[in-house]
């Protein structure tokens, strides 16, 4: 799709759709679903926000937000807290009445539908499970608003109960079961009605690390099955990218891209995206000298990195180059194109071994390579050479308001 | 082993033991006095007449009329307290503190002025054409009940709202997307919510109400009698001080009773969790 990624980088408030499903027609069709006949899913329906903007009296602004979710889709909306993903989801939901802006559910306009009634699954930060009644009862709630009779709510129950592998624990209270165990019956609760959107709250905030990668997987297994459109919020880039085909990287209130969670990790739009997906080293310098094939960029410190192709900048313009640990090599002897650092900590992680290096200017360095029985780790405070593999650089103006790459 | 608090509560002890149970026990021990020796003479003659009999259920009575009333006022303040910003909370906690700051007898003589021929409420119905003459509430179980339930109100409100504001808007908001309405929100979600809240309010207003002597001695009059008013009357009249006790005791043991049976209730498995 190489020509819709281009469109999208002219116009950054297009939203990324593949070119299949290109309108909100009544056809979008739910795909992934392979055990729908047996579970009789709500079917997943195609979800299009746009030019969504909201505020609270100047707090937790959210811009001309505009995305899709496909039917039976997992996207992720990331960012770090306070960037108005929250907002985004209760405008979804209808918690909030956003401020302009449009939210179609399979293709229709949800702007005079109430909360109560667009027929969309919700799981809460906290869970929000009620504390007076049992986790039978809790997962019955919606049932009982949509007045479906009681032998049948039963039998949903224990169906729900069984899905979520808590088959004995219907007489429990909320407060007698673990983090986890509540987790489930929240997302019980919220797909019990057949929910042809599941929105998800910061999900795992609440549980611990161990746990969080089994549930995490549990989910993705169950989404899987019911074939349910989801929307998921989550400041955790490690839990969006396992879970979420696509990612809507938000800050600030602004979408800032919208892609695979490769594409985002591999070709950033923005030096905010680049920084906050995995670790990132960012250099400052100037643009010295633009070839057909290259463009050399001074630093600072005098050294010079010469990217192999044109950049589109005018010779002077001050230019932020970024790249990851992992494509910084280091060396004990000088070359031409390595940059003098001092070591200051190696630390061993798992697989890897993460060097930290300061430049001679004292702008600190990254670099990661594979641990192998026989790898050198070099002394603290050692005189070593950064080499760094210029083709998988990325370079952003300094001034974050003009032109992207 | 765990240091002992004990020295720390010790002032306290001692100050409770002087000032609360001592005076309670004599209280206690006073109601036996009988004329020959101790007996339960006092309980049996209290017990054993009609009319006591009488003033009793209608001290009860007036409890509970209180309890209804300020519940049903108490709830939509401690909504409408719940969904508030900043400033319009602080201004319902410091109208809802107003009555509780002032003089229990400059309240009651407030509401002679209000429940009075020349009144306002008499006026208002007079003026729509809802009486054909103005009439007064004062000396009625209405207008003692209206009066005790802007003296108790606070004590409903500030448990209620010391549970909302512990219960986060996110249950609401899950009712709410799962499809129920308003009513069905407040009945199934709210209500559940508030009722530990609740239980500590109606004691407290029981046990207000049923004690409030200057209030239903100046506003319910001679006609309608509470135990409060019987104990003056051994004391002040008829000097029966072993009788007047044995009443206090009755009286104590009346929201005694409504104070475990309500505690009772908030022990409930389902209650337990987030009171």
């Amino acid at each position: 799709m190489p020509e819709t990624e281009a469109n999208i980088i002219d116009r950054p408030h297009l939203c990324l759709v593949p070119p299949r499903a290109e309108r909100f027609d009544d056809m979008a069709k739910p795909k992934g679903i392979f055990m729908a006949e047996a579970l009789k899913a709500g079917e997943g329906k195609q979800l299009s926000v746009r030019g969504l903007t909201h505020s609270y009296g100047g707090q937790n602004a959210i811009s001309d937000i505009s995305f899709e979710v496909e039917a039976g889709e997992i996207v992720a909306l990331l960012g770090p807290s306070g960037c108005g993903k929250s907002t985004v989801l209760r405008a979804i939901a209808g918690l909030i009445q956003p401020r302009s802006g449009a939210v179609q559910l399979g293709g229709q306009n949800l702007a005079n539908v109430s909360a109560r009634s667009r027929g969309i699954g919700m799981v809460f930060q906290n869970y929000a499970l009620f504390p007076h009644l049992t986790v039978a009862e809790n997962i019955a709630y919606p049932l009982a608003c949509q007045h479906m009779p009681r032998v049948e709510r039963r039998e949903r129950v224990e169906e729900m109960l069984s899905l979520v592998q808590l088959k004995s624990y219907g007489n429990r209270l909320p407060r007698e079961l673990s983090g986890g165990q509540q987790q489930r019956v929240a997302v019980a609760r919220a797909i019990a009605g057949r929910p042809s959107l599941l929105l998800l709250d910061e999900p795992f905030g609440a549980l611990d690390r161990a746990l969080r990668f089994d549930l995490q997987v549990e989910l993705l297994h169950l989404q899987k099955t019911l074939g349910i459109t989801t929307l998921i919020v989550t400041h955790d880039q490690e839990e969006a990218q396992s879970l979420a085909g696509r990612l809507v990287l938000m800050n600030k209130g602004n979408v800032e891209q919208i892609d695979t969670p490769m594409a985002v990790y591999d070709r950033p739009k923005t030096l905010f995206v680049n920084t906050f997906i995995g670790q990132a080293n960012v250099l400052h310098g100037t643009v010295e000298r633009l070839d057909a094939e290259a463009t050399t960029v001074a630093l600072p410190n005098g050294n010079t990195v010469v990217l192999p192709r044109r950049l589109n900048f005018t010779v002077g313009s001050k230019v932020t180059i970024t790249f990851r640990p992992e494509d910084v090599r280091l060396s004990t002897n000088p070359s031409d194109f390595a940059l003098p650092a001092r070591l200051t900590v190696s630390v061993p992680l798992g697989p890897t071994l993460v060097h930290d290096l300061v430049l001679d200017d004292g702008t600190g360095l990254r670099a990661s390579q594979v641990r192998g029985p026989y790898t050198f780790i070099p002394e603290p405070g050692a005189q070593l050479f950064a080499e760094i593999d210029t083709l998988r650089c990325h370079a952003f103006p300094s001034d974050p308001e003009t032109s992207r790459e | 082993m765990k240091a002992s608090g004990f020295p720390y509560v010790l002032p306290m002890l001692l100050l409770s033991v002087a000032f609360f149970a001592t005076p309670l026990a004599v209280l206690v021990g006073f109601s036996f006095i009988g004329p020959d020796g101790p007996s339960l003479h006092n309980y049996a003659r209290f017990l054993g007449d009609a009319f006591n009999y009488r003033v009793l259920i209608n001290t009860a009575k007036l409890g509970m009329q209180t309890i209804a009333s300020t519940t049903l006022l108490g709830i939509p303040i401690a909504l409408l307290y719940w969904h508030s910003g900043k400033t319009a909370r602080q201004v319902i906690i410091f109208l809802t503190l107003i009555p509780m700051l002032t003089s229990n007898v400059v309240r009651t003589f407030a509401w002679i002025v209000i429940l009075g021929r020349q009144g306002p409420i008499s006026e208002t119905f007079v003026a729509l054409g809802l009486a054909e003459r103005p009439f007064t509430l004062m000396s009625t179980e209405l207008g003692l009940v209206l009066a005790m339930c802007q003296i108790d109100l606070p004590l409903i409100i500030l448990p209620l709202i010391a549970i909302l504001s512990r219960t986060p808007v996110q249950f609401t908001e899950a009712a709410q997307v799962s499809g129920a309405g308003p009513w069905r929100i407040l009945v199934t979600v709210l209500l559940p919510m508030m009722l530990p809240g609740l239980l500590a309010g109606w004691i407290l207003v029981f046990a207000s109400t049923s004690a409030s002597f200057v209030t239903q001695a100046v506003i319910g009059g001679a006609r309608n009698v509470y135990v409060p008013q019987l104990i003056y009357r051994e004391v002040g009249t008829l000097f029966d001080w072993p009788m007047a006790s044995a009443i206090a005791v009755v009286l104590l043991l009346s929201t005694g009773i409504l104070l475990v049976a309500m505690t009772t209730i908030s022990r409930h498995r389902r209650l337990v969790g987030h009171a």
